[in-house]
């Protein structure tokens, strides 16, 4: 088998699956939509406040930290995908690549441990 | 002067009175108790037989050898293809009877799952849970199902309504394609991919797309709150799950999740005693990924009404809940297949079908996620932030530059694998208990320096505008 066969044959089930997935949460929408009483009224319909009439759009500032966060794990999650095929053929490549892996993660760590310092992990 | 003893309490009284159970069997009436006799001794007459068929081998790779199915499937390709059909047609029947099982399997769950955890959470809490519909109470999700499909599904106003209505139908099939890789048995796992850990992982980061999609468009100051708490929460804690995994993969030189269940076969050991800090990782980053009790804070009742799904009311709450059951069982087969060896349990695999073995494993992981849930309360985002970040990700690392110096170790040296593994067993659980003890050290439980106290404002509210006002100026 080739590559593009290989790949048939990996995700096409996952996309059936999804299919009968989809058509599961669909059919239990539909039968809500059919079972379940609809009447459109302003007051029934606005926002849970605990009972108070809702103040403004919702759209509230998001906190800065969460973007330090988001940040933080783009590098991690992107280290962490440059690590898998890095442990899959490890075996094969030796000691170079274990220092040059050592030296990947020391960066990255520096990286966590400025982070640190600068007080990015600290929730305020 | 002696006090009378005290009156026992209805709960020692009960206690007291509780007999053992075999006390209680031979307590039963005749006519219970010899057909109860019969099933039992048929049940081990059967198991003999089977046992008989098993070791004479009369069952390896036919069809009705249901200790793997898939060795029914392969053999229902040959007949497909003798007949004289297109491969790509008995290979979508296959696909599709998988898929649906798969979504049967979800299903049955999410049927009996919300009765087993109420039950357990009762037996924790010392009540007795939902024992009125039908026998045990065994209706109750039916009831519950059967009420939240009858009930309205509301669209607040200024929700954006494309984006509202996509969030159940999003975080539902992650819930479901998360089971493709994981083997039920040797040859029995829906897609046996070559990238399974990292398809498990892509997966389950799927659900915080949803999530953020729910809390943002549904126009509701607690859901924004929820879906920003969860979303950090499930961002941060996804890489001590990667880093944990990467630890397992080191090992295995494999991605594919049987490839790694046959390695822990054939080294007769379990990840998690090889890697105890790599599993303990993955349980509690894995509790805050799936916004379980201990790491719930996202939608904690008691601050933010719901989290994200506040404004979701009938059928579309009721699938954000079956998704929170699906994804703990979920959990805990990735747990089972890659920390406590899968389908296998020492040989024991040849004898029971691996399903049955996995299923139980599953059910072993999914009570500890209800213990928890049980006797924990729920963290604070700050300490759950600060966990990760500074406690489960540093030592993650150190634990991944000793791992992969061990695997070269297993791979590479003349020692027999007794030596070599049973050392690395050792230098990890002796590097984990003082390690995680000279980091905690290290770290301390620093608390925050006081929050400010609440400021009085003058001019808006508070005590002094108060007076002002009913001064009537």
């Amino acid at each position: 088998m080739g590559p593009a066969e290989t790949l048939f044959s990996n995700y096409i089930p996952v996309l059936l699956a999804s299919i009968v997935g989809f058509v599961l949460v669909l059919s239990a929408l539909i039968g809500s939509r059919l079972l379940a009483p609809f009447s459109q009224e302003r007051e029934k319909s606005t926002t849970y406040e605990c009972g108070m009439l809702p103040i403004r759009r919702a759209s509230t500032n998001v906190g800065m930290r969460f973007y330090l966060y988001a940040i933080l794990f783009v590098i991690f999650d992107v280290e962490a995908v440059f690590i898998f095929p890095w442990a899959v053929s490890f075996m094969n490549l030796g000691a170079q690549a274990y220092w040059l892996m050592v030296a990947f993660i020391a960066i990255l760590t520096l990286g966590l441990a400025y982070a640190w310092k600068k007080g990015a992990l600290q929730w305020r | 002067m002696s006090t009378a003893p005290r009156p026992a309490t209805p709960m020692a009284r009960q206690i007291l009175e509780h007999r053992s159970l075999l006390q209680r069997a031979y307590a039963l009436p005749g006519e219970v108790f010899f057909p109860l006799l019969f099933v039992l001794l048929g049940g081990l007459a059967a198991t003999v037989g089977i046992g008989f068929l098993v070791v004479a081998g009369y069952l390896d790779g036919r069809w009705y050898d249901i200790r793997d199915l898939g060795n029914g499937t392969s053999h229902f390709r040959y007949w497909a293809q003798q007949q004289g059909l297109p491969p790509s047609v008995a290979y979508l029947t296959t696909a599709l009877l998988g898929g649906i099982g798969i979504l049967s399997l979800v299903g049955g769950w999410l049927v009996i799952g919300s009765w087993v955890e109420r039950r357990l959470i009762a037996k924790f809490q010392i009540r007795q849970g939902p024992n009125r519909n039908g026998l045990f109470g065994l209706l109750q999700p039916i009831a519950d199902a059967l009420k939240l499909i009858q009930k309205e599904v509301l669209i607040p106003v200024g929700a954006d309504r494309l984006l509202f209505f996509l969030p159940p139908i999003l975080i539902f099939l992650p819930a479901m394609l998360g089971w493709a890789p994981i083997p039920w048995a040797a040859k029995m796992s829906y897609v046996d991919m070559n990238v399974g850990v990292v398809y498990a992982i892509a997966i389950s980061s799927l659900g915080v797309l949803a999530v953020f999609l729910a809390g943002w468009s549904s126009n509701n100051h607690y859901a924004l709150l929820g879906a920003m708490r969860t979303v950090a929460m499930m961002v941060s804690y996804e890489i001590p799950i990667s880093l944990s995994l990467l630890g397992v993969v080191l090992f295995t030189g494999s991605l594919q999740l049987s490839q790694i269940v046959v390695w822990q076969q054939t080294y007769h050991i379990w990840m998690v005693i090889l890697l105890p800090f790599a599993a303990f990782a993955f349980l509690f980053a894995s509790t805050a990924e799936i916004n379980r009790t201990p790491n719930d804070i996202g939608e904690a009742e008691s601050e933010i009404v719901a989290g994200f799904h506040t404004e979701y009311s009938g059928m579309k709450a009721g699938l954000f809940l079956a998704v929170e059951l699906g994804n703990a069982i979920l959990v805990g087969a990735m747990m089972s297949t890659v920390f406590f060896g899968g389908y296998s349990f020492f040989g024991l695999e040849t004898w029971i079908p691996g399903y049955l073995i996995l299923a139980t494993k599953i059910g072993a992981v999914y009570f500890v996620f209800v213990w928890l849930r049980g006797t924990l309360p729920r963290f604070r985002l700050d300490q759950l932030m600060s966990f990760a970040w500074k406690f489960l990700i540093p030592l993650s690392i150190i634990q991944l530059l000793v791992v992969s110096v061990e695997s070269l170790v297993i791979a590479q040296s003349d020692l027999p694998g007794l030596a070599t593994v049973g050392g690395s067993v050792v230098v990890n659980l002796v590097l984990t208990y003082f390690g995680v003890r000279a980091w905690a050290n290290a770290i301390g439980y620093a608390p925050n320096e006081m929050a400010s106290p609440p400021i009085m404002t003058n001019g808006v509210g508070g005590l002094r505008a108060a007076e002002q006002i009913r001064a009537g100026r």
